[in-house]
C-alpha cells in the first residue's frame, strides 16, 4: 500500500514537470480545455439550442466524434494482435502505448457523450439498482457498460504492468496477458455495439444495414493504426523504446488491407443503394451527391474518400508504404478521411432526411466547435500526462531506484505536439 | 318580405325558445340514453334512435317558415325565386338538375321537412332526409364515423347534424385559411 | 426488459439514503441545485425515483409539489394528477385522409391544450395571428401535404405549405403524430426506462427521468418525438391549468417529449383535443377493445393504411379512406 502511494506521487511528480516544451504544450492543452469549459457552461445555461441540432437532426458533432473516437479506442488495443502475431520486440510497450490510447479515447467519449445530453445532472439514472439501466435492451446501455468496462480494463492493464516495471519488477504474464486477451475481444465488441447502436434503428435506412458494424471494424482498424504509427515515430525518437522500421511497415500493410476492405464495403453499400434505387437511397443521395439542393456534406465526404483512396494506394505500394514521408501523409489522411467518414459522415445522413422527409442541413455551431475542441483537448492531455509517465518508466529513466537516489531525468520531450 | 308586428316578434321569439328547450332537452335525454341505444341500435332489431345534436344552424330570424308561408299558396312550379331565398336560389348546388326546394321542404307545413315516403320531420332530424340519399354516410354518421364528435369517447358524445358542416343548398364543404406553418429548424434559435 | 420487481419499503429507504449520499457529495460541486436557467433542479427534484418506483405517498408529495410549483409559476391553480390507465381499454386513434383539408386545426389546438412551448422570443405578442405564429415553435403534429398523383411518399411531402386556402387542388394531407405503437421502437432504446407503454397503449414519458440522450428521437420512424432543446416558455394566461403528470404538465429544458393522446383528457372519458376541434371530423378515437367504439367500425369497415407498416411498429393510430 505504502508503495502504490509513493508510485502515485512519484507519477505525479513526473507528470508536473518537464520541458518548456512541455509546459507549453500542457498549457496550451489547458488552455483549450479552459475554452471549451466555458463554451460547455454556456450551453448548460441557455441548453441545447446553443447547438445546432433540432428535432430533425438530433445527433449531431458530438455524437460524431464519440463514434470515431470509439473507433480509435478500438483499433489501439487491436494492434497488440500484429504485435504478438509478428512478434514485435517491445510488445508490452506497445500494448501499454495502445492501452494508453485507449483510455484516453475513452474519456473522450464519455465526456462527448455527457456534453450531449440534455440532462447531465440526472447522470446517476443510468446506474443499475440506484437507477434504471435499461439492459440489455437498449443498446445504449450495453454501450454504458461495454464503454465503462473497456476504460476499466485497459487502464488496469497499463496501470499494472508499469507499475511493475516501475518496481523493476517482470510483470507478472498471468495476470496481464489474461487481461490483454479480454481486451482485444472487448476492443470489438466496443465497436460493434457502438455500430449497432445506430444499426438497430429501423426508422433510420441508412444505418440500418447490417454491413455497418463490419465497415465500422474496418474503418477503425485503418484510423487506430494510423494514428499510433505517428505515436510510434514520436515515441522512438524521443526516447529510447525500440520500435522496428519493419514493425511500422507491417502495420501499415495491415492498414492497406483494413483500407481495401473497408472501401469494397462501402462499394457494396454504393451498389446496393443506387442499384436498387428504393426510397431508402435519400440520405445517400443527399450525402454523396446533394438532395433537392441541399449539399452540405458532398465535398466533405467526396474529401473523405478521395483521402481514403490516395492512402490505400500510399500504404499498398511497398515503395511508398516504406517511404517515411508518404507513410505519415497516407496517416494523416486516412485519420481525416476516417473522421469525416466515420463522424459526420455516418450520423448526420441518418438524419437527413428526416424520417417525415424534411432536409434540415446541420452544421455545427461554434458553441459545439469550441466543446469539442476542449474535448480533444481533455483527451489529448490526458494522453499526454499518461505518456509522460509511462514512456521514461518503459525506457527505464524512472524507476523506483532512480527515484530513491533522486537521479531525476531531465529534457523529456513533447510526446505529441 | 316580412311584415311582423311587435306582438309577432314576441311570438316567434318566445316560439323559438321552446323549440329550444324542446331540443336540448331531447338532446340530454337521448345522450343519456345514448349508449344504451347504441346497443339497441346495433341488435337485431332497427329502431330509429335520438342523437343528441344542437339546434339546427337557422339563419337568423328565419325560423319558423311559417311565420311568412302560412298565409302563402303552395306554388309546386320548380322555378328561380325572385323575392325572397334568391341567395338559395342562386347558389343552389346540390344536384340542381334532379331537385328543388319541395323535394325536402314540406310543401304544406314549412316548419318541417319531408321525407320521400312523406313523412314530416323536424329540422332537429334532418339527418334522416340527407340519410335517404347520403346512405353509406348516414351509415358511418350514426356510428360517429362520419362527421365530428365532441365530449367522451366512452360515453356522451355530442353530435352535429348534417347542416352544421354541409350547407344543405350547397353541401361541398368549404376550404378554410390553414393555420400557419411549423416554425423551420434553421429559424429554431 | 424492465423487470417489475416489486421493491419492499426496506429497499426504497436505502435507496433513498444511498441517493442522498451521492446527492450530498454530488451537490457540494458538481450539480446545479440552486435554480441555474436550464438545468433548473431542486435538491427533491434531483432525488426523485422513477415513477413507477415511487409509492402512492410518494407520488402524491410530488404531485402536490408540483401543483404549488406551477400555481406558483403560472398565478393560477393549476391541478397535476396522475390519473392510472382505465382497465380493459387501449387507446387508438384513426385518421380520414379522404376527409383531412390541412388546416393544421389540430395542431394548434395540440399546442394550447398539451402546453407546448411557444417562441421564447415572442414574449409579447399584440394580434391573433402573433398568438397563433408564437405557437409554431414546437409542434407534436406535422401535417405532410402530398400530390395525389404520386401518392403517399414523404420524400416528396411538404410541410410549410401556406396557400390562402386548403384543400389545394390535387393535394391531399396526411397529419403525422405519435401512432402509440405496440412494438414502440422508442421505448426499447431508452437507456433508462424514461418511456415506456402504458397498458391503456399510451407511450409516455417521466420527465424527471429522462436524461435527454435523444436516441428515442433516432429510433422513431414518425418523427413524433421532440425535445425541448431550450427552456419551455407558456405565457400564463395561456397556461393549460388541468394536467397530467405523465401529459401536458410543463416541461424541463432538456427532456424529450410526445404525443399522449391527451392522457389528461382520455384517461377521464374525454376525447383527444385533436379531435375535438377537427372542422372535417376526420378525426376518431377510441377503445380498441369495445367492438362497437369507433374505432372497431372504422378498422371493420373500412380501408385502412397503416403508416411505414414495414417496420412492424404495430401503431395504434390508423390512417383510412372514410369514403
Amino acid at each position: 500500500m505504502k508503495n502504490a502511494w509513493r508510485f502515485f506521487l512519484e507519477t505525479l511528480r513526473v507528470s508536473l514537470t518537464g520541458s518548456k516544451k512541455y509546459y507549453l504544450w500542457v498549457g496550451f492543452l489547458l488552455f483549450c480545455i479552459f475554452v471549451g469549459a466555458l463554451a460547455y457552461v454556456h450551453q448548460l445555461k441557455n441548453g441545447l439550442i446553443v447547438t445546432a441540432m433540432r428535432d430533425e437532426v438530433s445527433w449531431g458533432f458530438y455524437i460524431s466524434n464519440f463514434t470515431f473516437l470509439v473507433g480509435v479506442a478500438a483499433a489501439a488495443v487491436l494492434l497488440v494482435i500484429p504485435a504478438y502475431i509478428y512478434n514485435f520486440k517491445p510488445i508490452k510497450e506497445i500494448a501499454v502505448l495502445g492501452e494508453l490510447l485507449a483510455v484516453s479515447a475513452m474519456v473522450m467519449c464519455l465526456v462527448f457523450v455527457t456534453v450531449d445530453i440534455g440532462r447531465p445532472d440526472r447522470f446517476w439514472h443510468l446506474i443499475p439498482k440506484l437507477g434504471m439501466l435499461h439492459f440489455p435492451t437498449s443498446l445504449l446501455s450495453w454501450d454504458v457498460i461495454v464503454l465503462n468496462g473497456y476504460l476499466i480494463i485497459n487502464l488496469c492493464i497499463a496501470v499494472y504492468i508499469l507499475y511493475k516495471m516501475y518496481h523493476n519488477e517482470e510483470p507478472n504474464k498471468n495476470v496481464y496477458w489474461p487481461l490483454i486477451l479480454i481486451s482485444i475481444p472487448w476492443a470489438v465488441s466496443i465497436h460493434t455495439v457502438t455500430a449497432f447502436l445506430y444499426n438497430g434503428l429501423a426508422a433510420r435506412p441508412f444505418w440500418n444495414a447490417s454491413i455497418l458494424a463490419p465497415r465500422f471494424l474496418a474503418s477503425a482498424f485503418c484510423s487506430g493504426p494510423a494514428f499510433m504509427l505517428i505515436i510510434f515515430q514520436i515515441v522512438r525518437k524521443v526516447s529510447n523504446i525500440e520500435i522496428s522500421d519493419k514493425a511500422i511497415f507491417k502495420v501499415a500493410e495491415l492498414i492497406a488491407y483494413s483500407m481495401f476492405i473497408n472501401l469494397f464495403l462501402l462499394g457494396a453499400e454504393w451498389f446496393k443503394e443506387y442499384y436498387s434505387d428504393t426510397v431508402h437511397i435519400a440520405s445517400m443521395k443527399y450525402l454523396y451527391e446533394g438532395l433537392k439542393g441541399h449539399s452540405a456534406l458532398v465535398p466533405w465526404i467526396w474529401a473523405a474518400t478521395i483521402f481514403n483512396v490516395i492512402a490505400f494506394f500510399l500504404f499498398l505500394i511497398p515503395k511508398t508504404r516504406e517511404n517515411f514521408l508518404t507513410l505519415n501523409i497516407g496517416c494523416v489522411l486516412i485519420f481525416i478521411g476516417v473522421y469525416i467518414e466515420k463522424g459526420m459522415g455516418l450520423v448526420v445522413p441518418g438524419f437527413t432526411p428526416d424520417v417525415l422527409g424534411e432536409i434540415y442541413e446541420y452544421s455545427p455551431t461554434n458553441t459545439e466547435l469550441l466543446v469539442s475542441l476542449g474535448v480533444w483537448a481533455l483527451g489529448l492531455l490526458v494522453y499526454t500526462l499518461l505518456l509522460k509517465v509511462a514512456i521514461p518508466i518503459q525506457t527505464g529513466e524512472f524507476r523506483v531506484d532512480k527515484v530513491a537516489r533522486r537521479e531525476v531525468p531531465e529534457g523529456e520531450q513533447v510526446p505529441a505536439s | 318580405m316580412k311584415r311582423g308586428s311587435r306582438l309577432s316578434g314576441i311570438f316567434i321569439v318566445s316560439l323559438l325558445f321552446i323549440v329550444v328547450s324542446f331540443v336540448l332537452v331531447t338532446a340530454a335525454r337521448a345522450a343519456e340514453e345514448g349508449k344504451k341505444e347504441h346497443r339497441k341500435a346495433s341488435g337485431k332489431k332497427r329502431v330509429e334512435r335520438q342523437f343528441p345534436v344542437p339546434p339546427p344552424p337557422f339563419s337568423e330570424g328565419i325560423f319558423p317558415c311559417s311565420d311568412c308561408h302560412e298565409d302563402m299558396e303552395v306554388n309546386t312550379e320548380r322555378r328561380e325565386l325572385e323575392d325572397e331565398h334568391v341567395e338559395i336560389s342562386r347558389s343552389f348546388d346540390h344536384a340542381p338538375e334532379q331537385r328543388w326546394c319541395l323535394d325536402c321542404h314540406d310543401p304544406n307545413d314549412r316548419d318541417y321537412l319531408r321525407l320521400a315516403s312523406g313523412e314530416k320531420i323536424p329540422f332537429s332530424e334532418s339527418y334522416r332526409l340527407c340519410g335517404q340519399c347520403h346512405g353509406d354516410k348516414y351509415r358511418d354518421w350514426k356510428v360517429g364515423v362520419h362527421g365530428k364528435r365532441t365530449g367522451n369517447w366512452n360515453g356522451d358524445k355530442q353530435y352535429l347534424l348534417c347542416a352544421h358542416c354541409h350547407n344543405p343548398h350547397s353541401p361541398r364543404f368549404k376550404p378554410l385559411k390553414p393555420m400557419p406553418p411549423p416554425t423551420p429548424p434553421a429559424e429554431i434559435k | 426488459m424492465f423487470r417489475k420487481k416489486k421493491y419492499t419499503e426496506a429497499e426504497r429507504r436505502s435507496r433513498r439514503k444511498f441517493i442522498k449520499a451521492i446527492a450530498a457529495v454530488a451537490a457540494a460541486g458538481i450539480v446545479p441545485h440552486r435554480k441555474a436557467e436550464a438545468l433548473d433542479v431542486t435538491w427533491e427534484e434531483w432525488t426523485q425515483q422513477h415513477f413507477k418506483r415511487l409509492t402512492k405517498e410518494e407520488l402524491e408529495r410530488i404531485l402536490k409539489r408540483l401543483e404549488e410549483k406551477y400555481t406558483r409559476e403560472y398565478g393560477k391553480k393549476v391541478s397535476v394528477t396522475a390519473e392510472p390507465p382505465i382497465p380493459g381499454v387501449t387507446f387508438a386513434y384513426a385518421l380520414d385522409l379522404s376527409r383531412c383539408i390541412g388546416c393544421r386545426r389540430c395542431v394548434y389546438a395540440c399546442v394550447t391544450e398539451i402546453n407546448q412551448s411557444r417562441n421564447p422570443h415572442m414574449k409579447t405578442v399584440k394580434t391573433t395571428e402573433e398568438v397563433n405564429r408564437r405557437k409554431s415553435w414546437l409542434q407534436w403534429i406535422r401535417v405532410l401535404e402530398m400530390e395525389k398523383v404520386k401518392g403517399i411518399n414523404v420524400e416528396e411531402a411538404e410541410i410549410y405549405y401556406n396557400p390562402p386556402k386548403v384543400p389545394e387542388e390535387g393535394k391531399f394531407y396526411m397529419p403525422v403524430q405519435c401512432q402509440q405503437c405496440n412494438n414502440p421502437p422508442c421505448t426499447k432504446v431508452c437507456p433508462v426506462v424514461a418511456t415506456w407503454k402504458e397498458p391503456d397503449g399510451i407511450v409516455v414519458v417521466d420527465y424527471n427521468w429522462c436524461i435527454g440522450c435523444r436516441y428515442c428521437m433516432a429510433a422513431c420512424p414518425y418523427g413524433a418525438r421532440h425535445f425541448n432543446w431550450v427552456k419551455p416558455f407558456i405565457p400564463k394566461d395561456e397556461l393549460n391549468p388541468r394536467t397530467h403528470y405523465l401529459g401536458n404538465r410543463p416541461r424541463y429544458a432538456g427532456v424529450v417529449e410526445k404525443c399522449t393522446f391527451c392522457v389528461q383528457r382520455s384517461r377521464n372519458g374525454r376525447y383527444p383535443a385533436c379531435v375535438e376541434i377537427c372542422p372535417v371530423g376526420a378525426r376518431k378515437f377510441g377503445n380498441l377493445n369495445d367492438p362497437e367504439s369507433e374505432i372497431r367500425y372504422i378498422i371493420e369497415n373500412k380501408r385502412v393504411y397503416i403508416f411505414k407498416e414495414e417496420l412492424n411498429t404495430q401503431p395504434k393510430f390508423f390512417y383510412f379512406f372514410g369514403v
